[in-house]
Formats: C-alpha cells, structure tokens, sequence
C-alpha cells in the first residue's frame, strides 16, 4: 500500500503506536523510515539526516527492525544466537570478523529478551512468541537509537503479548529508545506508547496524543469499511 | 612423472576442485531456494560457447561472459519487476536456449565440437581448463572467506539482512556472479546440462544431515569432491561417460542422506504430534 500526503515529525524517546485496518499502510510507513521502502516523492530525514539511498545502508545500522513475518526454514542451518548476531554485523562492517564483544552483546540481549535457552536451537524451531523475542534480541543487539516493531503482538496469546510488550517497554526505558509499534490493537500497547498514529488507504488520519483517543469514535471510524 | 600418473592427474585435479566450487556455490542455491539457478547458468554458458565458437572467439570467455551477463540481469530484474527470482531465471533460461539453438543452427560444418559442450569430459582436461577451475575455486572461496558473516545474514533472510545495514543487493548479485563463473569454468569438463545436479545434489544431502551452516559448507563440498571422484573412478573402470556417473553418485549421496537425515525424521514426529494434537487448545 503506497502513502500518500503523509506529514509526520516524530520526536527522539516518542513511544508510537500505529494503528490501522489491514492493508492501511502501517508496514510501509516503518519500511520509509528505515530504508526499505521505496520513497517516490517527498523527503525523509532520520536521525537528523536526510534519508536516501545512498545514506541508508549506514542509517539502518541505528535502526532496529521487527519485520511481520521472520520465520525461517524449520530445518535451515541457523541457531538463535547465530540469527541474533546479524544484528552485529552491519555495526562490525564489512571484512571484519565479529569480535567477543560481539558475542557477549548478543548473550546480553537473549538474556534481557529471555531466550538465552534458546540460543542453540535452529531458529527455525521457534514458536511464534519465541520468534519475536529472538527477533526483538537481533533488533537491539544492534544498539538502536530508533526500534521499528512491525505488528510484534499478531497471533499471540494474551499472555505472550503481555510478556512482549513488558520486553520492549524495559528495553525502552534502559536504551532511550525512539519507538514505534504496529499493531491491529490498541490495547496491545503498552501504557507506556504517548503517541498514537493512525493510518486508514494510505493516509495517516489521527496523529497524536493518546489520551486524545478517549472518544471511542475515531477508533470505530478507523475500521469502519475495512477493506 | 610416470605415464599413468601423467594422464590421471589432471581430471583427479578437476575433480577435487569441481566438486568442491560446486559444493560451496550449491550450499547458496539450496538455501536461498533458487535451484533453477543452476539449469539457467549452465545453459547461458553453453549458449556463450556455442556462440564463441560460431564467431571464432575462445569459447570459454564466451561461456563466462554470458553467465555474467545472466547473472547480472536476474537480479535487477527480479526486483525492478517485482517478480519472484526464481521467474527471472525461468525468462533467462529460455532466452539463453533460444541463443544456444540459434548458434547451433547458424553454424556450419561438423557440431561435434559444440556438443562436447553439451557432454564434457572430465577425462579430457586441459592444463588451461585446470586453470580456469583453480582460478573459479579460489575466486569463490576467497569470497567466502572474507564475507562469511554477510553471506550467513542474507542465507538467513535478505530483508532482515538488508535492515541490519549489510549490502545485500550487492552481496546476492556477488553470489549469482560467482554461481554463473563457476558454471563457466565447469562446462568443458562436466556435462554442460547436467551441472546443476552437481551444484543442487551434495548441498541438499548436506542440508539434511546439519543445523550448521559451516558443518553444511563442509560436507556438502566433500559430498561434491567424493561424487566427482567416484564418478572419474567408475568411468575409468567401465568406460562410461563421466559426467553422467558424477551426476548419478551425487544422486545417489542425497537419497542416502536424505534415508539417514535426522531432519526428516524430526519433521516426521512433528507431524505426527500435530495431527494427534489437532482439535485440541492451540498454544504458542
């Protein structure tokens, strides 16, 4: 879904939450932001630089990505902590060999993100709530300034979700970290999320304090002929 | 140098380092699940022989250009188009047969020379041919070498890759190229149509006996030098053709394997719970 008319400033230490029917925009909206998308017109500027083809390569290696889907080949050659080290090497560069720094980092975050159990599984073998939080570990093992959770909660049980969203709030706070969250849900969001972004065919159509939101009517237009 | 030695070296030679170029270039086709891969890549480097030989041109530069070519498009083209890699291989294959068959039919006198393209022979090497191939191994494993934590991120998952700051359009198109080298460098010694089952079979029986990426590396490239080997030892004893035993031993290692693979038997037990689970609560 292309974004049209999108006039958006978010601040360093926000906490967003991007709302929306399926198909509104919301991943495309995160893939702008780190470089994955494709920008047809209009600038973005991230971190404080203008955001281009060329710059974000280096950009991304300060943002953070959950994507949707990262489920890999049951069977592929890759454990937990090997797929949590990727996080690493876009930091290390090219030609270099990751270092044990490198290594403890990624323990450090499979701790926080308690999955260092995992660490020797295939990560292929996860189940979905595991998923997410070695996707969560690879995410901040990076050291991110700005962390992009793309719809992180979708089809986990209410005690997963709680769990995930406790995750990313402690590693908010411990980081200062810029977030921002899709998700179908609004009370999928941490209390914590201050900003609200809502995306309905390719527009951003509320963008603001949370708070704001008491009035149940902008929620129920937001889904209302849901495609 | 005794005389026997004199004659085995050489194919005993293009046996070890074909087995293991493939081997190391399969482990990529396998994994990022674009098989067809190597059916496109050998039949764009015949297409270059055969063109090569139409216009005079040493055959083997021709067969390496156009498999950089078609590496050099699939690609772009996949991501310009939005279309599956595996399509833009399916378009790239046909275009390069319509080349092949062009040249073939635009050619005069005798073709045998063009269809020893077709079948190779390992037991005819050259010392150039030799060359090439040490040249495409050490090209492929110097690669390896120096961008084996990139390579693993873009095996593991491109876009994740891609979001972390590695390279990896550069990176896939790296591995395409050296896929197409490979092929190039392969194609007077084994059979020009049948070397993508030398770059698909040892990886995949490799796939189906490790969780590690360096432990699949590592036997699939020693699955690749053992068919070859066998394949030259056979051919040697029965005085069949060569290329056709290599293809029919790696076959033959990825069904034992895939008898032997943990995986499949993991997978097996998978389902099995699943099924008996069936109808029951659902948890993460």
């Amino acid at each position: 879904m292309a974004l049209r008319d999108v006039t958006l400033d978010i601040g360093r230490g926000d906490f967003c939450g991007v709302i929306g029917p399926n198909g509104a925009g919301k991943t495309t909206l995160l893939t702008i932001i780190n470089g994955l998308g494709r920008i047809i017109s209009g600038k973005v500027s991230v971190l404080g630089e203008p955001a281009t083809g060329a710059s974000f390569t280096r950009l991304r290696r300060r943002i953070g990505y959950v994507a949707q889907q990262e489920r890999a080949d049951p069977r592929a050659p890759i454990s937990c902590l090997e797929a949590v080290l990727v996080g690493r090497c876009g930091r290390a560069g090219l030609l270099r060999r990751l270092k044990r720094e490198d290594h403890e980092q990624a323990r450090a975050m499979m701790e926080l993100t308690r999955t260092s159990h995992l660490a020797a599984r295939p990560v292929g073998q996860l189940s979905g709530g595991e998923a997410r939080k070695v996707a969560l570990a690879r995410a901040l093992v990076q050291e991110p300034e700005i962390l992009l959770l793309d719809e992180p909660t979708s089809n986990l049980d209410p005690r997963a979700v709680r769990e995930l969203g406790d995750l990313v709030v402690a590693a908010f706070h411990r980081f200062k970290l810029t977030v921002l969250m899709v998700t179908h849900q609004l009370d999928h969001l941490p209390p914590v999320a201050n900003r609200i972004i809502m995306v309905k065919n390719g527009r951003v159509t509320y963008s603001g304090d949370r708070a704001a939101l008491a009035d149940a009517r902008l929620i129920a237009d937001l889904f209302a002929d849901a495609a | 140098m005794p005389p026997e030695l004199a004659l085995i070296w050489k194919p005993l030679a293009a046996a070890v380092l074909g087995g293991l170029v493939c081997g190391v270039v399969g482990v990529w086709v396998v994994l990022m699940n674009i098989p067809f891969v190597g059916v496109a890549m050998s039949h764009a480097a015949f297409a270059g022989a055969v063109t090569g030989l139409l216009v005079g041109i040493n055959p083997l530069l021709t067969a390496a250009a156009f498999c950089l070519a078609a590496s050099l498009l699939i690609g772009p083209m996949a991501e310009r188009a939005d279309i599956e890699p595996n399509v833009s291989l399916g378009i790239i294959f046909s275009v390069v047969l319509g080349f092949a068959f062009l040249a073939i039919g635009l050619m005069r006198g005798p073709r045998a020379e063009a269809l020893n393209l077709i079948w190779g022979s390992i037991l005819l090497v050259s010392a150039r041919d030799l060359a090439l191939m040490a040249a495409a191994t050490g090209v492929v494993l110097l690669f390896l070498g120096s961008f084996y934590k990139e390579l693993q991120a873009v095996l593991y998952n491109r876009e994740t890759a891609r979001a972390v700051g590695i390279p990896e359009r550069a990176l896939f198109l790296a591995m395409l190229v050296l896929c197409g080298l490979s092929v190039a460098a392969e194609l007077s010694n084994i059979d020009g149509l049948l070397i993508f089952s030398l770059i698909v079979n040892p990886p995949s029986a490799a796939y189906q006996l490790t969780y590690r990426l360096k432990t699949m590396y590592l036997l699939s490239a020693l699955f690749g030098v053992l068919s070859c080997l066998v394949g030259l030892f056979v051919s040697w004893l029965t005085d069949a053709p060569a290329g056709a035993v290599i293809i029919i031993t790696s076959s033959a290692v990825f069904g034992l394997a895939l008898l032997l693979s943990p995986k499949r038997r993991a997978a097996a037990m998978g389902r099995v719970a699943r099924s008996e689970g069936r109808g029951s609560e659902a948890h993460e």
